[in-house]
């Protein structure tokens, strides 16, 4: 298991590994992290000829609350961000979701940008990012553009990053309600491996308990993480009890595609979908109570 | 089809080591294969088992998942850097051996640099969390127990200032 | 914790004592197969095949071999021409193994072309430039397909994928059947899963021109690997040096390595450079022929109304895979202890091995006998619940009791000592049973689905290997001995020398420790050296739970030697009758007048200086041989397949408590207590660190690992990903209760624990497992009971009527 050849380079800013993926576009790939990469190139399932190392730019390590969003550089190390406390306040979701993600060793190494655009489907921050509505700031030679979630997650590996395009930043949206709680939970075999089936969620309720504002995602049970929209929206204006909650959930297997494998079948996965989907629901709304009751999670 | 290099300059375990080095060379073959530090295994070299844990300018890493050129200017520790400085086992190592946390030894580095690393910034560990902290590092011998037990008496004889044996 | 002085009134055994082998771990200092470096070494990496079944057309390599740093590429046909066939376990000449495919390939990974360059990635490189041309044939994964007349054949010149089948019937079984109150009848299976070592396998070898001796450093733990590697190379046996001083990273059986360690043999032969080949992880799980049992039990049983069992069936149909090497004799080994714990007085065992397009099985701790453990202790919680019987009581009832040993098994085999019923009530108290049972109880009201699991099994050990004669009757194999030498230097220092390698068992402890224990010498200063093959001793290797009564028995066999030796020396001396004199702490003494006394350090000068001062007839230097014979061995089996196997046998008994989540099917293992009886412990950190990882094993083999096939004949657990070795996470906390029922057939009572732990712990998980789904009307008799497979039953019985009320 040793990588096919390939030229190094070391980038020392955004403008330069964006000249260098200009230079050798579709042939290039970032290397950040390199927690899925690495390993992938060690099975030759990836052969880049050229390899970017993005972990020494220091611009790309930024984590800094801008108005309703929280923006983190994409070269931020994932252990960095979970130990963050002012993000976790701002957007819960996102230690949340990192408590599930592989071990300490993976995520000193593993940064955020790189899980986002590895864009495994039953990845967290994926989950988080998409559940949430974060956007993608994406840097190329000379002009920058910014891409919704829903927009950047488009298949199983596959984002929206031109080959010649490096992810910046990531805007995620802070909440800034009184009443605002969020949950994450998933079904592993193993702590640590990738989910079978992930589910978050994050409600806002107001002094009546009475759900304002909720979003719902799932990740593991389609090619992309997905943001269960209908259902999250039929859930405002209700006190979010069980009841509710379970009979709005019954109906997320329309926005699933799941695959079988060997330890999981489809139908297992759309059934995951839904308990864990209850499950975050729930939890999302008793934290949001107990925020309301000046705890915190 | 040219192998390519790169220059590096790699500090092991205190020691600068300035070579050419092939761009996908792993970190853990440049340990074990260029400097010949054998203590750090190979385990899966996919990022799963932990057998080839080493620490990176302060924190445990998978040495499998790094190339040797990621580590250019970086600082790095394996098992034959965590005993004292006057070559005496240190108190985890010496813990390791009073409770038998290791049969085989093939994961203990891993297990060496992950617990080595949890009493840096959590000096009284629970056992869950010890487990936690060394659930990325895979064992067939042990099931863990008398490793938990060892990183425990260490916890306890550092605490009780014996912490030099 | 093991108590600072010895329990069993030893000096050494049984104290808690520090091992010797781990300091050079901790330090980072274990020197492993990976870790030779020769000067000029060339490195291996293999093209796989990727289909189950097909006909090699052609290859073509000449890509491959004009890369630079490239040296050689040999494929199946030059070296099948070189080198013989790998050793059978049974009788099936016709099975033809070698390294490399030649001609047909038999399942996906299958090794097909070796390329031999300057580094492991070139190797790689190469691999990826080698094209084979294959004919895709027709191919089987069902195994139950696979022993019917007519299926496709994975060996078409043996005639037929049925490697080994016999019905054992012994005593009255089918009267029993007829007489008894009650049958049952149910099937269980066991998963294919392994011990899969952190270490994937590593051979290195050198050939020394000058001596015409072949070196090999290897990751082996492997019954007479140097001579079969020399067969097999067509060397003679001294031209063969396998060092056995290497550490090798785990086994638990399955290092054997003679396919790998053969391909390197041959290349650092003909390349006359050292060749190291290094197997990968996919290689190493595609096609490092290290599969585990993989088992459909049919089992059938006859009881009475009181719960007294009076007769069981156990069918065993075995995928070993496409090869046979010893891994049909996985079913022989179930013979010594075929009744497990329980006074069953007739038996009938009808074991059949069949190959398949799957990867080859290797030996796996405890060789075969915890699947086998698994599917009785399944059948004895059946049997209670179809009687509404107390589990306990039921196995109170039908096991053996103390008064009743030594203990013949309808199978011919005399179990030593052992007393079950106590060990069993130690760890019921220590796990708190009636708090379990309260708790459970609780969970269950709570709307929780949670059990309690009990199993009661053995381990046999000693390992000696009568089922290669019951197996194969050509094979008249009747001993398994082991040896140790022991010397001291003119300077008075012990030295212990074996003849085998080691993975984590602690040899030089042991050997240390019983020397120490005879000589009254502090084992501390005691060094023990495993010799490499041309200077080695008679050994069978740690297979088979052996090395506590083999190694031990012969260390303290040649250490009584030297001991007898300085007594002689000491009275010729004192000018006593070897009846006048004492032995205490290394000096020789008057008995009468302790004052008058020879020092060690005097005692070791005459023996290696002084010949004149010697008593007649005993040669000088102090060095002593001693070669032990597995206790009860030497008998070959009877007409109707009666042997005794093993001489000692272990009793464990496991008190799980598990909760599976309903809704996810999730199993989480809350309480684990084991109760061991393995006689003396000579170190009990080693014995209780190899027990607890037997529990983590078989948690693995219970609840996470898997080497699945599809349908195409492709493995789909072929990485760390896919194929789920539990963390630390998933093995819980574990309690050991230990008791001591000494055997009365070894040195010091000692029996064997190299299997503990893993021969009760998937019976008793799986007995948790069912007793938390009884409520809901349900049962899982198959491992690995997945997360998938629980909540498919779980969901399957509650769209059924409720068949009875929750607890």
């Amino acid at each position: 298991m040793k990588a096919a050849i390939f030229e190094y380079a070391r980038a020392e800013s955004i403008a330069q590994a964006c000249s260098l993926l200009a230079e050798h576009g579709a042939d290039a790939k970032l290397l950040a992290g390199g927690q899925s990469l690495v390993p992938m190139m060690a099975m030759r399932l990836a052969r880049p000829a050229w390899l970017i190392n993005v972990n020494e730019i220091a611009e790309l390590k930024s984590s800094r609350r801008d108005g309703a969003v929280w923006v983190t550089g994409a070269g931020l190390r994932q252990v960095d961000v979970e130990r963050d406390g002012e993000l976790a306040r701002a957007v819960p979701l996102i230690r949340q979701g990192l408590y599930w993600v592989g071990h300490i060793q993976t995520k000193n190494r593993g940064t955020v940008g790189g899980s986002l655009v590895h864009a495994d489907p039953s990845a967290e921050l994926p989950l988080v990012a998409q559940a949430l509505g974060a956007s993608f700031v994406l840097r190329r030679n000379g002009s920058e553009r910014t891409v919704a979630a829903a927009d950047f997650f488009q298949a199983p590996m596959v984002t929206a990053t031109e080959p010649d395009e490096c992810l910046a930043e990531v805007r995620w949206p802070v909440w800034q309600g009184e009443r605002v709680g969020s949950a994450f939970d998933e079904l592993s075999i193993r702590h640590g491996d990738y989910a079978i089936v992930a589910a978050c969620a994050q409600v806002e309720v107001d002094s009546a308990g009475r759900c304002v504002r909720a979003v719902l995602g799932i990740g593991g049970a389609a090619s992309v993480p997905v943001s269960a929209e209908a259902i999250a929206r039929s859930l405002h204006g209700t006190q979010l009890d069980d009841t509710t909650i379970e009979a709005a959930v019954e109906s997320i297997g329309q926005y699933l595609d799941p695959g079988s494998d060997v330890h999981a079948t489809a139908e297992y996965r759309v059934h995951l979908a839904r308990v864990l989907a209850a499950r975050v629901l729930r939890r999302a709304r008793d934290h949001a109570a107990g925020m309301a009751r000046g705890t915190r999670a | 089809m040219n192998e390519p290099k790169s220059s590096v300059c790699i500090t092991v375990n205190g020691v600068e080591h300035r070579c050419e080095v092939p761009t996908r060379l792993s970190l853990v073959d440049f340990l074990r294969e260029t400097l010949r530090l054998t203590g750090t295994h190979v385990g899966c070299e996919h990022g799963i088992c932990g057998a080839c844990s080493v620490i990176l300018d302060g924190d445990p890493v998978r040495s499998c998942l790094m190339f040797a050129v990621q580590a250019d200017g970086h600082s790095i520790t394996t098992v034959e850097g965590l005993a004292n400085a006057d070559g005496s086992m240190s108190v985890l190592q010496d813990s390791f051996c009073e409770t038998h946390g290791l049969q085989c030894g093939y994961c203990t580095p891993g297990m060496l640099v992950a617990t080595h690393s949890l009493l840096k910034t959590n000096p009284n560990p629970s056992a869950g969390e010890i487990r936690d902290a060394i659930s990325g590092n895979l064992c067939r011998c042990t099931g863990y127990q008398q490793i938990v037990d060892a990183v425990q008496l260490a916890a306890r004889r550092v605490a009780a200032g014996n912490g030099n044996r | 914790m093991a108590e600072k002085t010895s329990p069993y009134g030893f000096r050494y055994i049984g104290a808690k004592r520090r091992t010797k082998e781990d300091p050079r771990f901790v330090t980072g200092r274990g020197r492993y197969a990976a870790d030779i470096q020769l000067p000029g070494m060339l490195h291996v990496a293999i093209v796989a095949s990727p289909y189950p079944s097909a006909r090699i057309r052609s290859i073509e390599s000449a890509e491959a071999l004009a890369l630079p740093g490239v040296r050689y590429v040999l494929a199946g046909a030059e070296l099948c021409a070189a080198v013989d066939a790998l050793y059978v376990g049974v009788d099936a000449p016709k099975v033809k193994r070698y390294p490399l495919a030649d001609g047909l390939v038999r399942y996906a990974g299958e090794w097909v072309v070796a390329v031999v360059a300057e580094t492991r990635a070139i190797a790689e490189d190469a691999v990826e430039l080698i094209e084979v041309d294959y004919e895709p044939l027709p191919h089987l994964v069902d195994p139950e397909e696979a022993a019917k007349p007519g299926a496709v054949l994975v060996h078409p010149e043996h005639g037929t994928n049925v490697l080994y089948h016999r019905k054992f019937v012994w005593g009255a079984v089918d009267e029993a059947f007829e007489k008894a109150d009650h049958r049952l009848a149910f099937r269980a299976r066991w998963g294919r899963s392994a011990t899969v070592p952190i270490e994937t396998f590593v051979a290195v070898a050198q050939w020394d021109a000058g001596n015409e001796i072949l070196d090999i450093w290897a990751s082996i733990q492997m019954p007479k690997f140097p001579d079969q590697l020399a067969r097999a190379l067509r060397l003679t046996g001294n031209s063969v040096r396998v060092h056995f001083d290497v550490d090798v990273g785990g086994s638990y059986g399955v290092k054997r390595g003679m396919k790998h360690t053969l391909l390197v043999s041959y290349l650092a032969m003909k390349l006359r450079a050292p060749v190291r080949f290094l197997e990968d992880r996919l290689e190493n799980m595609r096609g490092g022929d290290m599969h585990g049992p993989d088992r459909i039990f049919d089992m059938q049983v006859a009881f009475d109304h009181d719960g007294i069992i009076r007769a069981w069936k156990i069918k065993a149909l075995d995928d070993v895979g496409a090869y046979a090497g010893r891994s049909p004799l996985q079913l022989g080994k179930p013979v010594s202890a075929i009744c497990g714990p329980y006074r069953i007085p007739a038996v009938e065992y009808e074991p059949t091995s069949v190959m398949t397009h799957k990867t080859p099985q290797e030996a796996v701790r405890g060789f075969g006998q915890s699947p086998t453990n698994f599917a009785m202790e399944c059948t004895i919680d059946r049997v209670a619940r179809h009687l509404g019987m107390d589990r306990l009581e039921l196995r109170r009832k039908n096991l053996i009791r103390k008064e009743e040993f030594p203990y013949r098994i309808p199978s011919g085999t005399t179990y030593d000592s052992g007393d079950y019923h106590t060990v069993l009530d130690k760890a019921l108290k220590a796990a708190d049973y009636e708090g379990l049972v309260r708790r459970r109880d609780e969970a269950r009201r709570a709307g929780r689905l949670a059990g309690i699991g009990v199993s009661t099994c053995l381990e046999p050990s000693g390992g000696n290997s009568s089922f290669e004669p019951l197996f194969n009757p050509k094979n008249e194999t009747t001993t398994w001995m082991d040896s140790c030498l022991v010397r001291v230097d003119l300077n008075g220092a012990v030295t212990g020398v074996f003849g085998t390698s080691s993975s984590g068992q602690g040899h030089q402890t042991l050997v240390s420790t019983v020397v120490g224990e005879v000589l009254e010498r502090d084992p501390s200063g005691i060094r023990v050296i495993a010799a490499d093959s041309l200077n080695a001793l008679p050994s069978n290797s740690p297979v088979g739970s052996r090395m506590a009564i083999m190694l031990g028995g012969a260390a303290a066999g040649a250490a009584r030697k030297i001991r007898d030796t300085l007594l002689k020396i000491g009275a010729h001396n004192l000018g006593l009758p070897l009846s006048g004199v004492t032995y205490r702490d290394g000096d020789v003494f008057d008995t009468l007048h302790p004052e008058k006394r020879m020092t060690w350090d005097q005692l070791v000068e005459v023996a290696h200086r002084k010949f004149h001062k010697m008593p007649p007839d005993i040669e000088p230097g102090l060095q002593a041989k001693f070669v032990w014979e597995v206790p009860t061995g030497g008998t070959l089996p009877t007409e109707d397949g009666q042997v005794q196997m093993y001489p000692c046998y272990s009793f464990e008994t496991h008190v799980v408590y598990v909760e599976i989540d309903p809704d996810t099917g999730k199993p989480v293992l809350q309480r684990y207590v084991v109760g061991h009886d393995c006689g003396v412990m000579i170190n009990p950190d080693i014995v209780h660190g190899m027990t607890y990882g037997g529990v983590a094993h078989g948690v693995g083999a219970a609840l996470y690992e898997k080497f699945a096939f599809s349908e195409e004949g492709q493995l789909l657990s072929g990485t760390f990903m896919d194929y789920l070795i539990p963390s630390a996470l998933e093995v819980p906390e574990i309690s050991i209760v230990d008791h001591c029922t000494p055997s009365p057939l070894t040195t010091f009572g000692q029996k064997g624990s190299g299997e503990a732990g893993y021969l009760g712990g998937p019976a008793a998980i799986a007995c948790a497992i069912n007793d938390a789904l009884d409520p809901i009307g349900t049962a899982i008799a198959e491992t690995p009971m997945s997360h998938l497979a629980l909540w498919s039953l779980i969901r399957a019985a509650r769209a059924k009527p409720k068949m009875k009320d929750a607890a």
